[in-house]
């Protein structure tokens, strides 16, 4: 078994290596597909010939393409993602510095949603076509069209500025604190985020529901609270992973827009705030670290359905 | 002796948005400890329904049992609450279903379901209780129990996982065994196997079995007694080897006459004709439509009901004797 | 017993779908959502006649107003009636709507069929492509496309053009795959006519609907993504009206005049829940009807 997980993932790795390569020819134009002359753009009102020639040169802008593109490459492969313009730091560190807050964000916001989705598509299910059920429906759809910064701008209003239970903004300095601060941006998302995983788990769970093991279940003899927790939700809840792992992109993009909105130091606030300074070597390395990232979760979530599921074949 | 179960006057209803079924009129029979009953018809017929209200795992939420009474070891189910019935499944009274490929959760193994079942209905300690499913595996007759205990149902093929599903019914030595179409999902090969698997734990046991089947090849190997149902409703019980030899019925007569026989150059006979409309009670022979015997008697319900014309031999057939001569 | 049980437990599951619409008929989900679309229409085009006000007006005698009979959605920091910004928004706001869909859809139908069709070495190139372009958030390369061509409405319809194409060029090339081994096609090959025919009479006809399916639900993927972009200040401009900006520009305020920011929201609500229902009626009626 564990040699065919090692096998398994070998495999995997292996069909990626067209795809990455792919994804560091993508990032590595973003600079160079700016047009006009990237360093004096990069410089903006600071750009005088020395400067701009020395930035030229320091990044290597002089150099045919091919090889700017085997020295980013090298770079790459030495874990170096180049320096920023305006903080004169390196880009790893800071991506480092925020690579957890994002994670973390995205990680409570899934955990939440996950808490939410399971008791209310159950409750559907078991209810199914009832007031209740159909009221969840409905509230779901409000779910999906709703843009999330206005969730979010109307949560920060209701929690925050009218009864002062959560704070406006910030990360908190441990744990704790996180989920402190991080309570509402991560509601937020999880107002977007649970319609999206109730409907399919709402099905799934209905389809179990009628399966015959759950009826063998019941003919053993077993209570139903065991049927529910051990056999209906445990044969749910893998593919409402996969739909999380899925769903991992739209979850990152989505919280670049959340940690605007909270001032939450993480990798979307980066971003945006190095867009508007024209950071373009910190823009480089956060488009290939979230691409990096999606194909990472993406992975983990094979693994953890192959798991959750013993009847996928690894091979 | 005293019957382990008695089934009586038993109506069972399906209840949908459109119309009702009324899926079990009537239905009596019993069952003594020991004793293999078989619960006999073609599809539609209620066998699986009637089955199925005795341990009240009728499709929710569509059947209701309306009337009649079941009986187990003297009590009366259909008074038990929901808590009762759960801790009486699987202890007092076993299941076996009819497709093994579907009926054993895939995501555990087949070790972990036996020693879940265990430990719902016995005190036993984990150690243990995996130990008796290792027990219970060889008792099925499945080769090198210590290392397929550990398998997930996939792992194994339908057979295996009928054994399986023995040994899950019978983990608790119930008193009564129900079979649903035991079977009928099976390789022709691996039935006989099963079937075997059965009788020999049953003689270990000494626990009733009542197997439903459309199968008359499994009642001739298996049962004691059977039941013959029709529309929801009994045509004839009586002794296997009575009803096979005398039918008294002009259904049972059919359906002998349907099961191929090698040994035999007759031609093959089938019932003509198909079930009729289950959407209001029945109140005459539900048969008569598709019978050769049928006169306007069959029409009446005073002279289709279920009566013993012969010692053991009930029939509900108008034309009993005819048959019998026929037969 | 087997089967008469089957279908009576098999009593309607419709798959689940969308809340209490999914017990209306598909055509009454297919009205109500075109019925919610033709009203944001009308009110953004015919705004100038339902409101007295014109929308970039500065009005500073009536800043930060109330919502109000005269300002039914209140007054913003410069005084501009909010109502009035909010149904000239929606003409923005809808032409991403479309010309952000549109646009990818074409394009990406358009490859997809080639890439389908004639396979070879286009096929490995456009498949290699969109694997790439999925593997980043889509938001992200939105974003960084916007980075390098700046901030902007054109822009923006680049930037989603760019990434957009993928989702419709892998449908259709899935969808051409099959259908280009049907009978009717190889029949096609026999005669002798063209692949220019044969693409686009023969095939196309056949695989577009999941695209067009697809599209009714991307309609309202792009208008939040539009709102967004526009929300982080990448997409539509100030002072121009459009809802995501607008919810943006009111932030500043939100202690005070919670209305600026909250009540522009709805527009976008409404348009998303109509398209929604539109789409998923839609997607239905085709499922139904195969």
């Amino acid at each position: 078994m564990e040699i065919l997980r090692v096998h398994f993932i070998l495999q995997r790795l292996i069909q990626l290596i067209p795809v990455v390569f792919g994804i560091s020819i993508v990032s590595f134009l973003i600079i160079h597909l700016i047009p006009g002359d990237p360093a004096s753009i990069m410089l903006g009102s600071r750009a005088t010939p020395e400067n701009v020639q020395q930035l030229t040169a320091q990044m290597g802008l002089d150099k045919p393409l091919y090889d700017q593109y085997l020295i980013f490459l090298q770079n790459l492969v030495q874990g170096d993602l180049g320096k920023s313009i305006l903080l004169k730091q390196s880009v790893n560190t800071l991506i480092s510095e925020r690579l957890g807050t994002t994670f973390f964000l995205v990680m409570y916001a899934s955990v939440l949603s996950l808490l939410v989705s399971i008791p209310i598509a159950l409750w559907s299910a078991m209810k199914k076509d009832s007031l209740l059920d159909n009221g969840f429906r409905t509230l779901s759809i409000f779910g999906l069209a709703m843009p999330s910064f206005w969730i979010g701008i109307l949560l920060m209003l209701l929690f925050s500025i009218k009864i002062k239970l959560f704070p406006v903004s910030g990360y908190g300095k441990n744990f704790i604190g996180h989920l402190y601060y991080l309570f509402l941006p991560a509601l937020t998302i999880t107002c977007s985020l649970a319609p999206v995983l109730v409907r399919p788990l709402r099905s799934k769970i209905i389809n179990v529901f009628s399966s015959e093991y759950i009826e063998a279940a019941r003919a053993r003899g077993l209570k139903e609270h065991q049927i529910i927790l051990n056999h209906v939700l445990r044969n749910a809840i893998s593919g409402t992973v996969t739909i999380l792992g899925v769903n991992i992109g739209w979850l990152l993009g989505g919280s670049i827009v959340i940690e605007t909105i909270f001032s939450v130091p993480g990798l979307g606030q980066l971003l945006i705030n190095s867009i508007l300074s024209r950071d373009y070597p910190i823009i480089q390395g956060l488009v290939l670290v979230f691409a990096i990232l999606v194909i990472v979760v993406n992975l983990l979530t094979d693994l953890c359905y192959a798991w959750l599921d013993p009847r996928v074949d690894l091979e | 002796m005293q019957p382990i179960l008695e089934v009586d006057s038993l109506k069972v209803v399906l209840q949908t948005k459109q119309r009702t079924i009324h899926a079990v009129n009537n239905v009596t029979f019993h069952v003594r400890t020991g004793e293999t009953v078989g619960l006999v018809g073609e599809s539609g017929s209620g066998k699986s329904i009637t089955c199925r209200s005795i341990l009240q795992l009728l499709p929710t939420p569509q059947g209701k049992v309306v009337g009649g009474g079941i009986r187990f070891a003297g009590k009366d189910l259909l008074s038990y609450s929901k808590k009762q019935m759960q801790e009486l499944r699987g202890r007092e009274i076993g299941m076996v279903l009819q497709d093994p490929m579907s009926s054993l959760d895939p995501v555990y193994r087949v070790g972990e379901q036996l020693v879940e079942t265990l430990r719902t209905h016995t005190k036993i300690s984990k150690k243990d209780a995996w130990q008796k499913a290792v027990e219970l595996l060889r008792l099925v007759g499945i080769p090198s129990p210590e290392k397929r205990v550990h398998d997930y149902p996939h792992q194994m093929s339908g057979g295996m996982r009928q054994r399986v599903m023995i040994a899950l019914a019978i983990c608790c030595d119930p008193k009564l065994l129900l079979a649903d179409e035991p079977t009928t999902a099976l390789d022709v090969t691996v039935q006989d196997q099963v079937l075997s698997l059965m009788k020999e734990i049953q003689q270990r046991l000494g626990m009733a079995i009542l197997i439903v089947t459309h199968n008359l090849g499994v009642v001739a190997e298996m049962c004691d007694r059977v039941v013959v149902l029709y529309a929801g409703k009994v045509m004839e019980t009586a002794a296997t080897s009575d009803l096979f030899q005398t039918p008294r019925h002009a259904y049972t007569l059919g359906l002998i006459h349907s099961v191929p026989r090698i040994e035999s150059e007759e031609k093959l006979e089938g019932i003509p004709g198909t079930l009729p409309d289950m959407s209001h009670a029945i109140k005459c022979c539900p048969f008569r439509e598709r019978c050769s015997f049928a006169t306007s008697e069959c029409s009446f319900d005073e002279h289709t009901q279920l009566k013993e014309v012969a010692p053991g031999h009930w029939s509900a057939c108008f034309h009993h004797e005819r048959v019998c001569t026929q037969a | 017993m087997a089967e008469l049980q089957q279908t009576a437990m098999k009593k309607p599951v419709r798959a689940f779908r969308l809340g209490l619409f999914s017990r209306l008929p598909v055509n009454t989900k297919i009205a109500i959502g075109l019925a919610l679309v033709l009203i944001v229409i009308l009110l953004s085009l015919c705004a100038p006649w339902l409101t007295p006000y014109d929308p970039n007006a500065n009005d500073l005698n009536n800043v930060l107003q109330k919502p109000s009979v005269k300002h039914w959605f209140g007054t913003d920091n410069f005084g501009r009636d909010i109502f009035t910004r909010t149904l000239y928004a929606g003409r923005i706001d809808l032409q991403i709507g479309i010309v952000a869909v549109v646009v990818p859809l074409i394009a990406g139908s358009v490859i997809g069929l080639f890439a389908g069709y004639f396979g070879g070495w286009f096929n490995i190139l456009m498949m290699r492509l969109v694997d790439v372009m999925i593997s980043f958030p889509f938001m992200v390369l939105i974003i960084a496309i916007i980075s390098i061509l700046g901030p902007g409405l054109m822009n923006m319809y680049i930037a989603i053009f760019l990434v957009g194409w993928t989702s419709y060029a892998r449908i259709v090339r899935g969808e051409v795959l099959v259908v280009k081994q049907q009978e009717y096609i190889l029949a096609a090959r026999s005669i002798g006519y063209g692949h220019g025919r044969i693409i686009f009479r023969h095939i196309l006809p056949n695989v577009i609907s999941p695209a067009i399916v697809f599209a009714m639900s991307d309609v309202v993927l792009c208008i939040l993504t539009g709102a967004s972009l526009s929300f982080l200040g990448l997409g539509v401009q100030p002072p121009a009206a459009e809802w995501g900006a607008m919810i943006s520009e009111g932030r500043s305020y939100i202690i005070n005049a919670w209305w600026i920011s909250t009540l522009p929201g709805l527009a976008i609500i409404v348009t998303g829940l109509g398209f929604s229902l539109l789409g998923d009626g839609l997607a239905e009626k085709i499922e139904n009807q195969s």
